[in-house]
């Protein structure tokens, strides 16, 4: 596997455009001759697919849900970043690109790091012109918001549905595309495979979800915006629907996957109220700027919250950590959330939860003051679980929320297999280790409104466009592939739910390859999950045919890629001996508990290729450098 | 809990559904309304009966996907919420629940509770947006934009494309959906070079697709689960009317052809 990421030579403030400067175009009048299919329409397929067609290129657009609208991005709730530096607070690129790098513990590429600090601000025009209704100021300009771990002000945002109205935007500039032509847009169809003719990505695979029909297109490129795959874990704020089956799928025919132990979790969200449960809510992280965390001292004690004195609270992060307190990073408090309830210390029916408490600060500050900055998260709350926040403590728990691995890419987004490209949280390549708040929106529409229309006329210019259509024989065979997985699933008529074996999955994954992981359980990890798999090969239920809607058969679909993506994801975190942002391995940390990284060993990037479901697979490494920004201890403290 | 479920099952869009009968038992209050459907389906499957087929994707309020109505209302009984927002603590112990789909003759069943909402997609690709493309763009603040009016513009733009408030109105009328994207634009300064063509445009595709037409009678607002406010319909409705008399009938010239 060849791993060239194609950095242009220039220095880093210059790269971007000295590298526009000297790409190959397609001119106008050739691009409606390629083809171009897009995989997911959230923010990052969206943009690109309504982006290209603009240009003229011809755009089929797939997503498995009703409405290109539905994507899981129209669920981000708190902002976008961008170095507008509106606030005179010292702003900059180079700033947003520090803090990047910074908050991926020096573990993503530089240069594409730059590249997204650079293009932030365009995003936000952008949006704008589209008609996003982002907060202004009385004056009548756009309002900033601070987020976490940084020390400017530079969120842009929409009340809590910035991810709603981003992706609205993106999507209505989609729907101007599909009514002007420019894109064919299938809905409830879903990619089951990557077409590869003589090494370049020709096409795909896909099923019609309403009447099961195998279909094939043919593409002179192919773009992935699938997404990410924390449903890996069964339970995670994910839509139900998210899955990491496109990006698997290419991964099978070729495509080198980086990274994929490195997924975030983030500290506050509802926890699990029983074994029935299908999702988890995520919870603003500024709960936690008022909010006292704690536990009972005493493990299984079940009084109520309010009969429990504050001698027997253990406010453990005010304890444990008592110049930052309850405002440790998100990995150090998801970290000690889990260890607290391990200790049998955990509060709520599953044991699995921690008070973030309200009382004091209400008590200090007044009914007013906490009702402005957080009514509207206590209704949230309420809603869900029934109880008010102003009476009694929120509890919270951790929760699978965003994966920084992805498919490899190089500066272009471009795979190691010619013309199949990967953009968005599908893509590994901008939030290294961890990805700081706010800045997952802006990679997806850096992405897709400004580098993919302009990287993939580099690809297409140098090919003819449309030699290949559907006749060709590999079509035929990765049809029939698709539709012997689908047979065999639905013939074997066990006795097991697709839900079950997924749950099961998912616990494996929590317990094992979550928020701590160590050599001896990733091992034990790397055993379980081919029983599971097992399992679900000989022992699925599946009732309904493949010929009609069926959803059990969609799940097992992906559950199937799921049973062989996380054993992937173990054999990374267990390759990866040292901490490095999310992903912690216990055997290297710091005394205050910090993740402690290996740069002698492991400043690089882990890009696995697939050498067959039965045998290990070959990790590559793709070495990074860091000259922009020299490495550092990662440190919130001082 | 226990519960009797009274679910419309449909196998496609060319066959006719009937109310099916089922009973589920030992659900927890915590659950919610969908986790209940998903207990049911499970057990459903164990006993080797096809499961219900229902739409369901964030399960947090805000992707639009799931619609079912329930005791006769869309998104059932509580205000301002999602299927997926429901718990079962909002029922009694021993509850009949009548579950059927969104209904409406633009809206064709798909299967069981699933149904085919691509009109409003459509409405949308019909003029639902500023025309502009993807590339460098005017500095935003140079358009000063009163806070009230942006406001406005997201309380109108907060709609999640569900449609209960098609499958709430007697007359099966489209008329909350399409006034809320007609006046998100609308309000907003970017809007205003294409608000009375989009107007059109829209009203126009949205009765070709076979919705009805509004007589206030606002069972809408009370089912939209974003509580968009009726007012934004007798905006679009001032603005259809300005379009007729401003409107030259081709605005767009030879534009169109480009």
């Amino acid at each position: 596997m060849e791993l060239d990421a194609k950095i242009p030579e220039a220095p880093i403030e210059d790269m971007w455009n000295t590298h526009k400067e000297h790409m190959r175009l397609v001119g106008p009048r050739n691009r409606p001759h390629y083809k171009v299919i897009v995989v997911g329409t959230g923010l990052a397929g969206a943009s690109a697919a309504s982006s290209m067609a603009a240009m003229g290129y011809h755009v089929e657009s797939f997503c498995f849900q009703d409405s290109p609208r539905r994507a899981h991005s129209i669920a981000a709730q708190g902002g976008i970043n961008a170095s507008k530096d509106y606030r005179n607070d010292g702003d900059s690129t180079y700033r947003l690109f520090y803090d990047t790098q910074k908050g991926g513990d020096y573990r993503s590429r530089e240069a594409n790091v730059w590249r997204l600090a650079e293009l932030s601000t365009d995003i936000i025009d952008q949006a704008v012109a589209q008609g996003v209704p982002f907060a202004r100021e009385y004056g009548g300009m756009l309002a900033n918001r601070s987020f976490g771990g940084v020390l400017v002000e530079r969120t842009f945002y929409c009340r809590g549905e910035t991810g709603q109205q981003l992706l609205l935007g993106a999507c209505s500039a989609l729907a101007n595309q599909i009514h002007a032509g420019g894109v064919i847009m299938h809905t409830r169809k879903e990619m089951l495979d990557v077409v590869i003719i003589e090494g370049r990505a020709r096409g795909i695979v896909t099923r019609d979800l309403v009447t099961g029909a195998l279909e094939s297109h043919a593409a002179d490129a192919v773009v992935l915006a699938s997404g990410g795959y924390s449903n890996v874990y069964y339970l995670s704020t994910n839509a139900k629907g998210c899955n990491v089956t496109a990006t698997w799928r290419a991964h099978k025919r070729g495509a080198g996957f980086a990274n994929p132990c490195y997924n975030q979790i983030h500290p506050t969200c509802i926890p699990v109220s029983g074994e029935y449960q299908s999702k988890l809510t995520l919870m603003s992280e500024s709960l936690r700027n008022d909010g006292r965390i704690w536990v009972p001292r005493q493990a299984s004690d079940k009084r109520s919250p309010s009969d429990i004195p504050d001698a027997e609270r253990y406010y453990y992060l005010e304890e444990r950590y008592p110049r930052f307190g309850n405002l440790v990073p998100r990995d150090v408090a998801s970290r000690n959330a889990k260890e607290v309830c391990d200790d049998g210390l955990g509060v709520g029916p599953s044991g699995l939860g921690v008070y973030l408490d309200f009382k004091d600060a209400i008590q200090d500050k007044g009914d007013d003051v906490i009702g402005s900055r957080y009514e509207n998260l206590f209704e949230m709350y309420e809603k869900i679980t029934g109880e008010s926040p102003w009476n009694t403590p929120m509890r919270i728990f951790p929760a699978p929320h965003y994966t920084m691995g992805g498919l490899w890419v190089d500066y272009n987004l471009m795979s190691n297999l010619p013309g199949l490209f990967a953009v968005g949280e599908a893509n590994f390549s901008d939030h290294g280790a961890n990805r700081l708040g706010a800045s997952s929106m802006m990679q997806c529409l850096a992405d897709g409104y400004f580098i993919i229309p302009l990287t993939i006329g580099d690809y297409l210019s140098r090919y003819e466009y449309g030699d290949v259509d559907t006749s060709h024989p590999a079509f035929a065979d990765a049809e029939r592939e698709a539709k012997g997985r689908l047979d065999r699933m639905l013939s074997i008529q066990g006795s097991e739910t697709v839900e079950s074996l997924h749950r099961e999955l998912g616990r494996v994954m929590w317990d094992h390859c979550g928020i701590a992981r160590n050599a001896e359980g990733l091992k034990e990890a790397i055993t379980k999950i081919p029983e599971i798999r097992d399992r679900f090969w000989n022992n699925l239920r599946i009732t309904g045919s493949g010929a009609q809607l069926n959803q059990t058969l969609e799940h097992a679909g992906r559950l199937a890629d799921f049973l062989e993506f996380s054993e992937l994801m173990c054999r990374d975190a267990l390759a990866r001996n040292e901490s490095a942002g999310c992903h912690f391995r216990e055997e290297h940390q710091t005394k205050e508990g910090e993740a402690k990284r290996d740069d002698q060993n492991f400043s690089h990037v882990s890009v696995w290729e697939h050498q067959g479901t039965d045998n290990e697979p070959l990790m590559h490494k793709e070495p990074l450098s860091f000259e922009a920004l020299p490495l550092a201890q990662r440190n919130y403290k001082t | 809990m226990n519960f009797t479920l009274r679910i419309w099952r449909q196998t496609d869009a060319n066959t006719d559904g009937d109310l099916e009968t089922y009973k589920v038992q030992d659900i927890e209050p915590t659950c919610s309304f969908l986790e209940m459907m998903d207990i049911l389906n499970e057990r459903l499957t164990e006993r080797n009966v096809e499961p219900v087929a229902f739409d369901s994707d964030c399960r947090e309020g805000i992707c639009g996907m799931c619609s079912m109505v329930i005791n006769g209302k869309p998104h059932g009984p509580k205000d301002g919420t999602t299927t997926c927002q429901l718990y079962m603590r909002h029922f009694e112990d021993g509850d009949e629940i009548t579950i059927e789909p969104w209904r409406s003759a633009a809206f064709p069943v798909t299967r069981d509770l699933i149904v085919d909402r691509s009109a409003f997609d459509r409405i949308m690709q019909a003029g639902g947006y500023v025309t502009v493309h993807s590339g460098p763009k005017p500095e935003p603040n140079a358009i000063p934009i009163e806070p009230s009016i942006a406001e406005e513009a997201l309380d109108a733009a907060c709609c999640i494309g569900c449609g209960a408030c098609v499958a709430a109105c007697p007359n099966g009328a489209a008329m909350l959906y399409t006034s809320a994207k007609v006046s998100h634009l609308g309000l907003l300064p970017q809007g205003q070079p294409e608000r009375f063509e989009r107007v059109q445009k829209m009203v126009h595709q949205m009765e070709a697709e076979g919705f009805g037409s509004c007589r206030n009678y606002a069972e809408c607002e009370a089912a939209c689960p974003k509580e968009i406010s009726i007012k934004f319909i007798g905006r679009m409705n001032r603005d259809f009317l300005k379009s007729t008399l401003i409107l030259p009938n081709n605005p767009r010239g030879k534009m169109d052809s480009q």
